[in-house]
């Protein structure tokens, strides 16, 4: 994958932090000297909706959106929401996906039912699956709010060609200083999560 | 230097590039961040005001006075200040005045879905729409100018992708901007029928110029093409994507439009397209000044927002491939289920919904995150229309009620199993326009039961500070309304201070309170879990030796309390330790205390 051009969707709960990964790639993309759009949400959905956020760079972006069939990559913060957003996916894209399941109001009182196993049965032969459980590795670095940047990680992995120390310095540019050192802990056992699946 | 930023923040930098002195706004998604940021950037005085038509006024009285001023809204809040801005649009203005307006195709955090350029045509007031970040800083920018020039309010045209959004902007330095001379001219500023029919003449040459002036605001792309596209704003973004090989005309000011510039484009292509989100705006103009086979709404719809695959399926009929599930997995997109938004765990309204849902009562509700008391499991919400709505449409259901039993010939209305009815509504949407609705009740005699939520925050649009919290914008104290004094100042006798957590006595609370022959207020206090400085603790665990499996904590719809199979458990990631739940067991199985090792 090519990080210089690249369309990214970014998926999960609201108050999962997917805001703070959006700004991580829009800062590393801009500091590559590409041009780059990322489209946020705010307000109601981050009430513990599903909230997608797009980041895109290229040489030259217009929309600010990622349609259907348009994402190099899925990066999903949550099992069912990485089901969800399949059908954002170009043929030949990439899911990176937490395993963690966090069962919407709708599956609590019992009107729907959270598919079973959704990890190892999503699969098909025009897209690949790199599914990690984030939240134990986050909660292994001392804070379940981690999850985000263990993601982070794991997609940093994806891109041989950008050095470790780049994007630690995006990093450092996102997070609060008081909570770096947390971040850079959880960002490392994600990339090495992947490395060594790789 | 070059920055990355959202349109919102872009169209803050523009202002205060601008010298703008004065930013009076009242929050609302996708507004919000634009006078937040300004905010934080010096030399501008801004606040947050208890509703957009104060904010609209503190702004038009900066802008009368010489100052430079802009107020912010999201697009409902138009309505509310609109009264301003129409009799604005005839006084002009002195210092430079614009009103930042963010729209939301698609309804992502809205109650409609409505189409402010019709306020621009209605009103007579320039309008502006930038299309991405770096527009934002520079059209807002611009804006001050214009206003100024034309002396006219002008008014800046946002969606949520455009305000939502970030992009590349070179930001430069502010440039102070001296305040003009004030000058008295009743002629020009009291707007009495005498003086505001003169002005009408003038709002006519004003339009006339300013039409000129939109010409100005053309940007030709690509010319000599067979498809020609009229787009603005964000939808020019989708058409540069969707169709890279047309002329594009992109409008930069939308009212007026640029006659003679869009009479131009459309001679010179054979098939015309015109772009836009919701209602047909462009097009109709295009109709009326004599080019009827352009074509709008005939291919895109008027419902959401659009988007470059979206366009491309309504005018070429193709659908873009996209990664499948293969046939080897019985797993379908379809099998996601749906995941709305919900009252966050440690919630405080979730105790007033939980209940008002046991007590099975009608609920007029309003504009903020307990609107999602609608929603499952509490279902106790029976209409929410617009900010500040609540207390008046509670009054209004009674009085019909009464009306109707007084005419009826056994003296009572047809059983409809309506228990009582109350009306729920946050602190600052109470300050907003509750408290006219709560004047209205003790005025003319009602006996309606009103329940301020008061979360000491302005919760769904992230935070912000509001009259009764005691903190300005910038943090600075002040003084804090007491809700209490104020209900009661109104002619309220009944108004009592309630914990929404302490099940027991809230719900005596409200039934005491519906029953009372005189209007009355419970104001369910009790802080935003997500507030800074609220800090519960412990997360509660479930003892699964204790739990007798009745699923009595499942009711209170916290997403933090889960079924596993036939057990109960709570997900410790999730669980603020608000301990809320804890009364619910009967059989003392959730504990508010550290599990034992293996209890997890």
């Amino acid at each position: 994958m090519d990080f210089n051009n690249i369309d990214i969707l970014i998926i999960g709960v609201g108050g999962q932090g997917t805001l703070l990964a959006s700004r991580f790639l829009g800062d590393a993309a801009m500091r590559l000297g590409r041009d780059v759009k990322v489209s946020e949400v705010h307000g109601m959905s981050q009430r513990g909706g599903s909230v997608e956020t797009c980041v895109r760079i290229g040489e030259n972006i217009a929309s600010p959106i990622i349609d259907r069939g348009m994402a190099d990559v899925v990066l999903a913060f949550e099992s069912a929401e990485a089901l969800r957003a399949l059908g954002y996916l170009k043929p030949g894209g990439s899911v990176i996906m937490n395993t963690q399941e966090i069962l919407p109001m709708t599956v609590v009182t019992g009107a729907a039912v959270y598919p079973e196993s959704i990890p190892e049965r999503l699969s098909g032969d025009n897209f690949s699956v790199t599914a990690v459980d984030a939240l134990r590795a986050a909660e292994e670095c001392g804070n379940a709010k981690c999850v985000n940047v263990v993601l982070l990680g794991v997609l940093s992995a994806h891109f041989p060609g950008i050095s470790e120390e780049f994007w630690k310095k995006s990093l450092e540019n996102t997070v609060p200083a008081k909570f770096l050192e947390l971040n850079v802990r959880a960002f490392d056992a994600g990339r090495s999560i992947a490395m060594k699946s790789m | 230097m070059r920055e990355l930023l959202l349109g919102n923040e872009a169209v803050a930098r523009g202002a205060w590039e601008a010298g703008v002195h004065v930013v009076s706004s009242y929050p609302g998604t996708p507004s919000t961040e634009i006078t937040e940021t300004l905010a934080k950037l010096s030399g501008v005085y801004c606040e947050w005001s208890p509703n957009e038509k104060v904010s609209a006024e503190v702004a038009a009285g900066a802008s009368i006075g010489g100052g430079r001023a802009m107020c912010c809204m999201k697009h409902v809040g138009l309505n509310v200040a609109a009264d301003p801005l129409f009799t604005l649009s005839y006084s002009g203005v002195n210092g430079g005045l614009v009103f930042a307006v963010a729209d939301d195709p698609g309804l992502f955090s809205s109650q409609n879905d409505q189409d402010s350029r019709f306020y621009a045509l209605s009103a007579h007031v320039p309008m502006l729409e930038p299309s991405d970040s770096e527009e934002c800083l520079e059209y807002t920018k611009k804006a001050f100018a214009l206003s100024e020039k034309y002396d006219t309010p002008v008014i800046l045209r946002l969606t949520t992708r455009v305000s939502h959004s970030r992009s590349l902007v070179d930001v430069g330095e502010r440039k102070p901007v001296p305040k003009k001379p004030y000058k008295k001219d009743i002629r020009k500023y009291v707007m009495m029928p005498g003086m505001a029919k003169k002005r009408q003449a003038v709002v006519k040459e004003r339009d006339a110029a300013l039409s000129a002036e939109s010409d100005s605001w053309v940007k030709l792309i690509n010319p000599g093409q067979k498809l020609g596209i009229i787009t603005s704003g964000i939808c020019y973004q989708y058409v540069r994507e969707a169709f890279p090989d047309a002329s594009v005309l992109k409008l930069g000011m939308i009212y007026p439009l640029p006659e003679a510039a869009i009479k131009e484009f459309a001679a010179s292509c054979e098939e015309l397209l015109i772009v836009e989100e919701l209602e047909p705006y462009i097009e109709n103009f295009v109709h009326q000044i004599g080019i009827p086979y352009a074509e709008g709404k005939k291919y895109f719809t008027p419902l959401g927002e659009l988007g470059t695959e979206k366009l491309k399926n309504s005018y070429y009929g193709t659908t873009a491939p996209c990664a499948k599930i293969g046939a080897e997995s019985d797993l379908s997109t379809e099998d996601a289920p749906s995941r709305p938004p919900t009252l966050c765990p440690g919630c405080p309204h979730r105790g007033v919904f939980y209940t008002l849902s046991r007590l099975k009562l009608r609920v007029t509700g309003d504009i903020g995150c307990y609107t999602l008391g609608a929603t499952e499991p509490y279902k106790a919400m029976d209409a929410c229309i617009c900010m500040g709505a609540s207390v008046g449409m509670s009054h209004g259901m009674e009085k019909a009620e009464k009306c109707a039993a007084a005419e009826a010939e056994n003296g009572t209305c047809a059983d409809d199993g309506i228990r009582g009815t109350v009306a729920v509504i946050g602190d600052s949407t109470f300050i907003h326009s509750g408290i006219t609705g709560l004047i209205n009740v003790v005025y003319n005699k009602g006996a309606s039961t009103v329940i301020i939520l008061d979360n000491s925050i302005t919760g769904m649009t992230g935070h912000q500070q509001n009259p009764t919290t005691g903190k300005t914008i910038r943090m600075e104290d002040t003084y804090p309304i007491d809700l209490t004094m104020l209900c009661r100042a109104v002619g309220v006798n009944r108004v009592r201070v309630e914990d929404p957590f302490d099940l027991k006595k809230f719900r005596e609370a409200v039934l005491e309170e519906i029953a009372a022959p005189e209007p009355s207020v419970i104001i369910a206090q009790r802080p935003c879990a997500l507030l800074k400085g609220v800090n519960y603790g412990l997360p509660v665990y479930i003892d699964g030796s204790a739990c007798r499996r009745c699923g009595a904590c499942m009711k209170l719809g916290c997403p933090a309390i889960l079924k596993d199979g036939n057990d109960y458990r709570i997900d410790r990631s999730l669980c603020l330790g608000c301990g809320f739940c804890v009364q619910m067991c009967h059989f003392g199985a959730m504990k508010k205390e550290q599990p034992p090792a293996d209890g997890k």
